[in-house]
């Protein structure tokens, strides 16, 4: 079965979709995003949807509760790159994506969860010390 | 009495574009600087022509007949043209209804002597002038709808301008009324844009909104909320004193969202948010 690929980070999670989700797939990647993010420990996740064209109420929906699980697990979401149409789609469906954060693309999304954890990089470089050790 | 009222009319054709012509140049409404004389007598003598050519006994009582389907045609033509040369609706009645006329003073002279014939030829008559007339009116409306509607489509292109104001900062000033067609045009080249200069900062300013009520203020944050889902924050600006009334009057929630009152203040805000300085510069004095 088809899986979209979760890249670990250091303590982020990258995930880019690069075709279009059906349900099946979105469902699975919540599944695998939450246990990933139990799994590692990340601190942020970012989601690249720029090569996202079609979204329906169920994929909106997706992306708000995966931002809403990774918050309640302590994980910042950012959704990066979304198209101006997708964007339209979701507001007209009346879905904001609330406890999600956006950026306009990877570069910015990262600048945007670096700040937000910011508070983290002393224990990343504790980290690197201890794998050093 | 075998009187054939279309032989009749056809004979005096001539007669009734005369006196169509002088009923049309003596109104007061005649429109000398929209259209010459000659070129009204040529339309009208076209006109005439067509009628009286396809008029005959039978189809005369079925003003629905199929017959007169080239002179609807004609007449939709020159009531359309009308309409978007800026003829008033009473101008273009004028030019049924004097016809009309011409055509039963012809009847009135040629049947004297028969007043139930002629009372029968005048009611038919009247009965087509008066559906032709339905014909022009109705060309007439849907001329000018056209224009309205093309001009809407103008208006809509030409006021949704979206304005760089700096690296990161796009300004919208939105002009007009706000519906829903025209907030999808905004929503639409706003989007475009911020991903085209990948803008992180977008100021919506409603200075030239002329009113803002429920409806506009729900475009307003449909917007917003498009704009922050890309990743962007938006400033709406421009909030004149009658606006904020009006505003909170509606008891519209717009906490969530960053307002200002000025351009020149959304600008500071954004110049903050993108932790940039604007500094006057010290003029150094030039020693001699």
């Amino acid at each position: 079965m088809d899986r979209i690929p979760i890249l670990r980070m250091g303590r982020l999670l990258l995930v880019t979709i690069q075709i279009d989700l059906y349900d099946r797939l979105a469902t699975n990647l919540e599944t695998d995003l939450v246990q990933m993010v139990n799994k590692t420990e990340a601190k942020g996740v970012l989601i690249d949807i720029s090569a996202l064209s079609i979204v329906d109420s169920f994929m909106g929906r997706i992306l708000g509760n995966i931002g809403s699980m990774s918050k309640i697990m302590d994980a910042e979401t950012v959704v990066v790159g979304m198209q101006p149409a997708v964007a339209i789609t979701l507001i007209e469906l009346g879905l904001e994506l609330k406890g999600v954060h956006t950026a306009l693309n990877v570069e910015k999304g990262m600048e945007l969860l670096k700040e937000k954890i910011g508070n983290y990089d002393e224990d990343l470089t504790e980290d690197d010390e201890d794998s050093t050790e | 009495m075998g009187t054939d009222i279309a032989k009749l009319l056809q004979k005096k054709q001539k007669r009734i574009l005369e006196n169509w012509m002088t009923t049309q140049l003596s109104n007061i409404s005649l429109r000398e600087d929209l259209m010459s004389n000659d070129e009204l007598r040529e339309q009208s003598a076209e006109f005439l022509d067509t009628l009286l050519k396809v008029l005959t006994e039978k189809n005369l009582g079925n003003v629905e007949s199929s017959d007169f389907e080239p002179v609807h045609e004609l007449l939709a033509g020159i009531s359309l043209s009308r309409a978007k040369q800026g003829f008033t609706p009473a101008e273009t009645g004028v030019y049924i209804f004097s016809l009309k006329e011409a055509l039963l003073t012809s009847l009135q002279t040629d049947i004297k002597e028969d007043p139930a014939f002629l009372l029968d030829a005048v009611i038919r008559i009247s009965r087509l002038m008066d559906y032709l007339c339905i014909t022009a009116f109705e060309t007439f409306i849907k001329g000018r709808e056209e224009v309205i509607l093309r001009q809407t489509d103008e208006i809509a292109e030409i006021s949704t301008p979206v304005i760089r104001v700096w690296d990161g900062i796009l300004a919208l000033p939105i002009i007009g009324t706000l519906d829903s067609a025209r907030t999808q045009v905004v929503m639409e080249s706003l989007l475009q844009e911020i991903v085209a200069s990948s803008s992180t900062i977008a100021i919506l300013d409603i200075s030239g909104v002329a009113a803002v009520d429920s409806l506009v203020a729900q475009h307003l944050i449909k917007t917003v909320a498009a704009t922050r889902l890309m990743g962007a924050e938006c400033i709406i600006s421009g909030i004149r004193p009658e606006i904020a009334q009006t505003v909170v009057h509606l008891g519209i929630d717009l906490s969530n969202i960053i307002t200002k009152a000025t351009l020149a203040s959304a600008l500071k805000q954004a110049f903050t948010m993108l932790k940039l300085n604007v500094k006057k510069v010290e003029t150094i004095k030039s020693g001699i």
